[in-house]
């Protein structure tokens, strides 16, 4: 019954999103208004029908309902009960269930509460959104039905791959598809403004803080899974160049230089149709990763091109949607008229060179993520990894970090070098200092030499802006700004500090032997069985102890799981302010000795606080946008627009000689 | 009950560890003497495609194949090989798809050449930014 319920709530929603889209339509035409007006409620009920679908997958997932086929071939019974709920988007239907109610949610909250926008192109946008909605609900009905049902109910489900169940990763699709699918709202919002042509800088403030909500979600995304393959995967690495890794990323980049262009076009009115241009290509990218992580064409494109019914599918959408915004934009662009005028040494310049070198990075995932699919298609097979993407990219990000370093001390429109080379200059000599230190640091290599000089340039020039400033006046955008900057420096020390400095110890022990690796010292105490719920695992009891510092206990875990048979790695992690050292226990020889794996990694942990920050940034700016929007709507005379938008005031200090 | 617990899944994990057939090869987990070598090893580790999994180096995998060619690589560097002469003999053996390392080749070259475009794209960007001066006081639109 709840499984049909289900079923009808999704096919009434997708009803819904057929009267949104004519409802838009006729709007966008000045045709019948009490027609149009529809569109608002069809988006929003849309979203309560999606909501109720979604939850009533929850619900024959947590009762374990196996005469649905979907949890008979993806849950278990003796599942504890969050890996029952996380197991409903652990899979290829939920996970489109997912995605439809994120889209439905975005359509429903845009139509609910955005009252800024032109009503032509508010009419617009929904009649886009629900033109793209169409698409993957017809995707998740006709080809991926979460609620199918069994004809004989089987005794007990497949179970749910262990890696899964964790519960970093029962909350990183969630805040993952909200970024991605999030992002069709910019998309929806550029679509809307080539049909209209209304690219304001109005328009660009009504954008922003939609992006700027995706962003945050996919950035805490991203960060939450590069955390999760840390301690999960049991090697200690952090970011594999994945392509699925890199399918979170490419929207990522892509939403990061649309926020930076966005803000051009919302304070100078420039970067008009580049700013589109960003909007269109950061849900084709979320639409690009979905396709590649939902056809199958990552394990093989023969194993595709041999079931290709889903791939054709999502890839038929793809074509549709994103060569459809593109002639769109193709046809359009040349009639939006050029923005204004900028000189290079602006913020509008530092803020190009941001765009281009994001957009270029972009291009070169896109190609190494796209290339060994294509050449295996030809039956070719090349790998690209982190030897190819790691020096390919710093090309690219390198002179941004020295451009981040300027950019935001200068004005709008135009400025002069001579008023920001204080701190400039500074910033510069810390980094030229710690590299010429860092040389001399045994078998560095040169990218984290330059991560690491770097790092600590960006982080000083990072909160230059707010010298001068009477930091409690400051306005919470600018704060975020520089939060996010100095993320990115925190992130970069990180992955530049692990890579130059980890230390790695492989040994097999006996127990009672003592084990050493960088400054820590440990002894094997004990090795005992323990069971869980679905899982039994020999658990090596261990004793480590920092420089001669107190003894700590670490537990790591070599687990077997029952359902489905599958062994994994329970990491230990001890903590300190300066770095973590990492702990897992392989099997044991035929000596009696156990494998254990140690890594001393110095200041990982930074490159998620990094993250985080980053994040956080986008909350502030968030907040302070909102903020700031609502008080120009109650009609208070506001300009903290202008204010938060103008580089800072010019310091009393400034010239002192 | 716990005890119980524990009793039960030392049983059950018995015959798991049966299961797993041959022994893991001695370098597979366990790094040479010299840390010299053991950090040439480590680096051409990072560089080589564990070919059972999806996108990990063989420096990041629990495969037993993955294993199995650590092994290789440790004893291979231990004797004397250079990395690159152990890089050789692996990709004659399983082909390019086991190493990352760049090479460019008749298969490879758009992946050299398009970054090379990218990058001109964005000094040309750049460039014509430069060229458009503005004028100092307000310029048109």
């Amino acid at each position: 019954m709840i499984p049909e319920l289900g079923l009808a709530a999704l096919w009434l929603a997708a009803a819904l999103a057929a009267l949104q889209l004519l409802a838009g339509f006729v709007g966008t035409r000045s045709g019948n208004a009490a027609f149009a007006a529809l569109a608002r409620p069809a988006a929003t009920l849309q979203a309560f029908l999606c909501i109720i679908a979604f939850c009533a997958l929850l619900y024959v997932f947590a009762v374990t309902d196996l005469s649905v086929q979907l949890v008979a071939t993806n849950s278990h019974s003796l599942k504890p009960m969050i890996f029952k709920l996380s197991g409903a988007w652990g899979n290829h239907e939920g996970s489109m269930l997912l995605w439809v109610t994120v889209m439905a949610m975005a359509g429903g909250l845009i139509a609910l509460i955005e009252r800024r926008l032109p009503e032509k192109t508010m009419m617009a946008t929904l009649c886009a959104q629900a033109f793209v909605a169409l698409g993957f609900y017809a995707f998740l009905l006709l080809s991926s039905n979460p609620f199918e049902r069994l004809a004989e109910v089987p005794p007990e489900g497949n179970g749910l791959n262990p890696l899964l169940q964790d519960i970093g990763l029962a909350f990183h699709p969630p805040t993952l598809y909200i970024g991605y699918v999030g992002l069709s709202v910019a998309f929806s919002f550029a679509v809307a403004a080539l049909l209209t042509r209304n690219v304001t800088p109005d328009f660009a403030r009504v954008m922003r803080p939609w992006v700027l909500g995706a962003w945050i979600f996919l950035t805490v995304g991203i960060t939450a899974g590069s955390y999760w393959a840390y301690y999960e995967l049991g090697w200690g690495g952090w970011w594999f160049w994945d392509p699925v890794e890199n399918a979170s990323l490419m929207p990522w980049l892509a939403a990061t230089a649309l926020l930076h262009s966005a803000s051009v076009l919302a304070a100078r009115d420039a970067l008009r149709t580049w700013t589109i241009m960003l909007g269109v290509i950061a849900f084709s990218m979320s639409m690009l990763g979905t396709f590649l992580v939902r056809s199958g064409i990552l394990t093989s494109v023969h194993a595709f091109a041999v079931d290709p019914e889903r791939g054709s599918f999502i890839l038929a959408l793809l074509t549709l949607y994103i060569g459809g915004a593109l002639v769109l934009f193709a046809l359009r662009a040349n009639t939006i008229a050029e923005g204004e005028r900028f000189a290079v040494m602006s913020r509008e310049g530092a803020l190009v060179v941001n765009n281009v070198g994001l957009t270029a990075i972009l291009g070169v995932v896109l190609l190494g993520t796209l290339y060994p699919l294509l050449t295996e298609a030809f039956d070719v097979r090349v790998s690209v990894g982190p030897p190819y993407f790691n020096p390919v990219s710093a090309i690219f990000f390198l002179p941004m970090l020295l451009v981040l370093m300027v950019g935001p001390l200068l004005r709008w429109k135009r400025d002069d070098f001579t008023r920001v080379r204080k701190p400039v200059a500074i910033a510069l000599a810390v980094t030229i200092v710690i590299i010429i230190r860092a040389v001399f640091w045994d078998g560095i290599g040169l990218l984290p030499l330059l991560g690491l000089g770097l790092a600590a340039g960006v982080a000083i020039a990072s909160l230059a802006p707010l010298q001068g400033r009477s930091l409690r006046r400051t306005p919470l955008a600018i704060w975020g700004m520089c939060i996010a900057h100095f993320g990115i420096a925190v992130a970069l020390f990180g992955m530049a500090a692990d890579t130059a400095f980890q230390k790695e110890r492989l040994v097999a022990v006996s127990v009672g032997d003592t084990v050493e690796v960088g400054a820590w010292t440990g002894r094997l105490d004990s090795v005992n069985a323990v069971a869980g719920p679905n899982w039994t695992a020999m658990q090596a009891n261990m004793h480590l102890s920092y420089d001669g510092g107190p003894e700590l206990e670490a537990h790591p875990q070599s687990r077997n799981f029952w359902a489905p048979v599958m062994e994994t790695s329970e990491v230990a992690l001890l903590t300190r302010w300066n770095g973590q050292l990492y702990v897992a226990v392989g099997s044991q020889g035929e000596d009696g000795r156990w494998q254990l794996r140690l890594w001393w990694k110095p200041f990982v942990t930074f490159i998620w606080y990094g993250g985080l920050l980053i994040a956080l940034g986008g909350v502030l700016s968030l907040i302070g946008r909102v903020r700031s929007d609502l008080r120009r709507r109650r009609g208070e005379a506001d300009d903290s627009e202008e204010i938060a938008d103008a580089a800072p005031e010019p310091e009393p200090e400034a010239q002192p000689a | 009950m716990r005890l119980l617990a524990a009793l039960l899944a030392l049983l059950m994990a018995a015959p798991l560890a049966a299961q797993s057939n041959a022994p893991p090869a001695p370098y597979a987990y366990q790094q040479l003497e010299d840390p010299a070598l053991e950090e040439q090893a480590t680096e051409l580790m990072h560089t080589l495609r564990c070919i059972t999994c999806q996108s990990q180096s063989i420096a990041d995998s629990d495969a037993p194949m993955a294993g199995n060619m650590r092994h290789q690589v440790r004893t291979r560097i231990a004797n004397g090989e250079s990395p690159e002469a152990v890089r050789a003999w692996l990709v004659s053996r399983y082909g390019d798809y086991v190493s990352y390392e760049p090479v460019a080749s008749a298969s490879t070259w758009p992946l050299f050449v398009i970054p090379g475009i990218l990058l001109l794209i964005a000094v040309i960007v750049l460039l014509r930014r430069v060229g458009r001066r503005v004028p100092v006081e307000g310029e048109g639109a």
